[in-house]
């Protein structure tokens, strides 16, 4: 049998970790530039805020109901994940962390299953002050039908146990809300009548190979109870790191341009670190507004001589490649920065004609890394980073550092 | 590079690994200094550096650094601006120090459990800070226990 465990409205939680006064109120966290909204408490989804909504037009609405906002606190969110996640690796013999706020457990070899995630549940709520709901079901597709369920039940476990019951339950799923199923193949599913999660497990197979593909098939199966997609407990490193933004304001010259993308890349290159990568690759793209008259996108795509994570090389390519795409007539709205065919630091290919001193650089890269952990991001920056970051990323809405930031503890008297 | 082809089939491919200098330098072996005689008994000890985190973390997942601020526990060693280490695994027994959120507050305070009660008790020289009883109408939270206090000296 397999479990998902998903934390209960995830952003919204961590925040009430260290706000217990945010206990059932309505709570909505914002997008990067506190745009649209990312994540809402139970009592803001009641009130019909829909994920992916500007804000902006529900102004008065959440002034007069004194909802609360705040802006995404990554570094808040991504410790507090951390920790959950360690209390499940350390509990279940077999875990894959999936997102964020969901990992998949593995219950084979435990003899009392629900005993085991009620337990497991109740630890995570005491040490980490996260509520996290956990579906159980013989497919990693079952266990997250079973999860929406357990996210009903008071207790917040759900298993699904005897054949009649699961049949009864997929009778009355949408196809849409099956785990991954998404819009397009939901209008596709609908167009051939299928619009049940028993409506696709009553196809036949050779019809959704040859019309959908070899995943749909898969989907069929695991909602018969047939295991296709197993427990990843050791996921390969990320091949590829993007780090892009849109523009709150649209920019237009090329300092301008230039600033915020080697703030990107110098991101990903502190990505790559952490994973302890190297990246062989280096995209720089550029883009203008796609709902405007004028557009224009280019990308530039160039390889390292030697896979790299310093900063400084990354930065200078990034530089390079996009003089050659940038156009000083367009209005820019978006750029990004991947970094590719990432490989293990350890496993490099030396090229005998490279003259950089690797040592001496990886020395520099890990104090640059160190001064920036202890004392906020982008304390150190190359010379022509962008400088006045709050002027395009608004963030007004940000809670403290609790958990990762010296100067912002909790505060207790 | 050009025997490159020629050597295909008995090739075997190099792979470049560094060395990672952050784990060596954790690792401190006593080697004997006297090459020849009795050998030292401390020599198959293998000593690492001792870790100030490690000690007062017992429970990563479930410990949090809080601030002090004021002196309401300032007989029980915890001063304006101290650093608490706080875990969260633990559950509050009569008497230890724990942080707790009563009526929209978050406090620093001893826990009395006592017959018909629970209190909150303030350990300080200064007569402002005051007990805060617990009864059924208090909004009331244990959200740690403090497991050590941090005080800077210099």
């Amino acid at each position: 049998m397999i479990a998902l465990a998903d934390c209960n409205n995830f952003y919204a939680s961590c925040e009430r970790v260290f706000n217990p006064a945010l206990k059932n109120k309505p709570i909505l966290v914002l997008s990067n530039n506190d745009g649209c909204i990312i994540a809402r408490s139970n009592e803001a989804k009641k009130m019909g805020f829909k994920m992916g909504e500007p804000v902006f037009k529900k102004k008065e609405f959440i002034k007069k109901n004194k909802i609360e906002m705040f802006s995404s606190n990554f570094a808040l969110y991504g410790d507090m994940s951390n920790r959950v996640m360690s209390i499940l690796m350390e509990e279940s013999p077999e875990t894959e962390i999936y997102s964020i706020d969901e990992a998949f457990l593995n219950l084979n070899g435990i003899s009392e299953k629900e005993k085991f995630v009620k337990k497991l549940r109740k630890k995570v709520m005491k040490w980490t002050g996260i509520p996290i709901s956990i579906g159980i079901g013989p497919t990693k597709t079952l266990a997250k039908i079973a999860n929406a369920k357990a996210k009903k039940e008071k207790e917040g476990i759900y298993s699904l146990k005897s054949e009649e019951e699961i049949k009864k339950i997929l009778e009355s799923k949408d196809i849409s809300n099956i785990w991954g199923i998404g819009n397009r193949t939901t209008t596709k599913l609908n167009y051939y009548g299928i619009k049940t999660a028993l409506d696709l497990i009553n196809t036949r197979p050779k019809f959704l190979k040859r019309v959908f593909s070899i995943n749909m098939l898969k989907t069929q199966e695991e909602l018969k109870g047939k295991k296709r997609y197993y427990i990843n407990a050791n996921p390969e490193m990320k091949k590829n790191i993007c780090t892009s933004r849109s523009f709150s304001k649209e920019i237009k010259e090329y300092d301008k341009v230039k600033e915020k993308i080697i703030s990107y890349s110098m991101r990903g290159a502190e990505k790559l670190r952490k994973q302890k990568g190297c990246a062989q690759t280096l995209t720089v793209f550029i883009q203008t507004n796609r709902f405007k008259e004028k557009r224009y996108s280019n990308a530039k795509s160039i390889i390292f001589d030697v896979a790299t994570n310093d900063s400084l090389e990354i930065v200078k390519k990034t530089i390079e490649s996009l003089k050659k795409i940038y156009r000083p007539s367009y209005k820019y709205k978006k750029a990004g920065v991947v970094l590719g065919e990432i490989v293990s630091e350890q496993r490099i290919q030396m090229n005998l004609f490279d003259k950089t001193n690797r040592n001496k650089r990886k020395e520099l890269m890990k104090a640059i890394d160190k001064i920036n952990y202890l004392n906020g991001k982008e304390t150190i920056k190359v010379g022509t980073q962008e400088t006045k970051k709050y002027k395009f990323e608004r963030q007004q809405r940000l809670s403290p550092g609790y958990t990762t930031k010296w100067k912002e503890l909790l505060r207790v008297k | 590079m050009k025997n490159q082809k020629n050597t295909k089939k008995n090739e075997q491919k190099l792979e470049f690994f560094t060395v990672d200098g952050e784990n060596l330098k954790k690792i401190y072996i006593h080697e004997p200094t006297i090459s020849a005689g009795f050998p030292s008994p401390a020599d198959d000890y293998i000593d690492t550096e001792l870790n100030l985190h490690k000690y007062l973390v017992k429970h990563p997942a479930a410990t949090y650094f809080v601030r002090a601020s004021g002196y309401s526990m300032e007989k029980a060693g915890i001063y304006d601006g101290d650093l608490l280490v706080v875990d969260k695994s633990q559950e509050a027994k009569n008497r230890d120090i724990v942080i707790a959120y009563v009526n929209g507050e978050f406090t620093v305070k001893r826990y009395i459990i006592e017959k018909t009660k629970v209190i909150l008790k303030a350990e300080s020289n200064s007569k402002i800070y005051s007990n805060i009883e617990i009864n059924e109408e208090t909004e009331f939270e244990i959200w740690g226990v403090v497991t050590y206090t941090i005080h800077k000296n210099k």
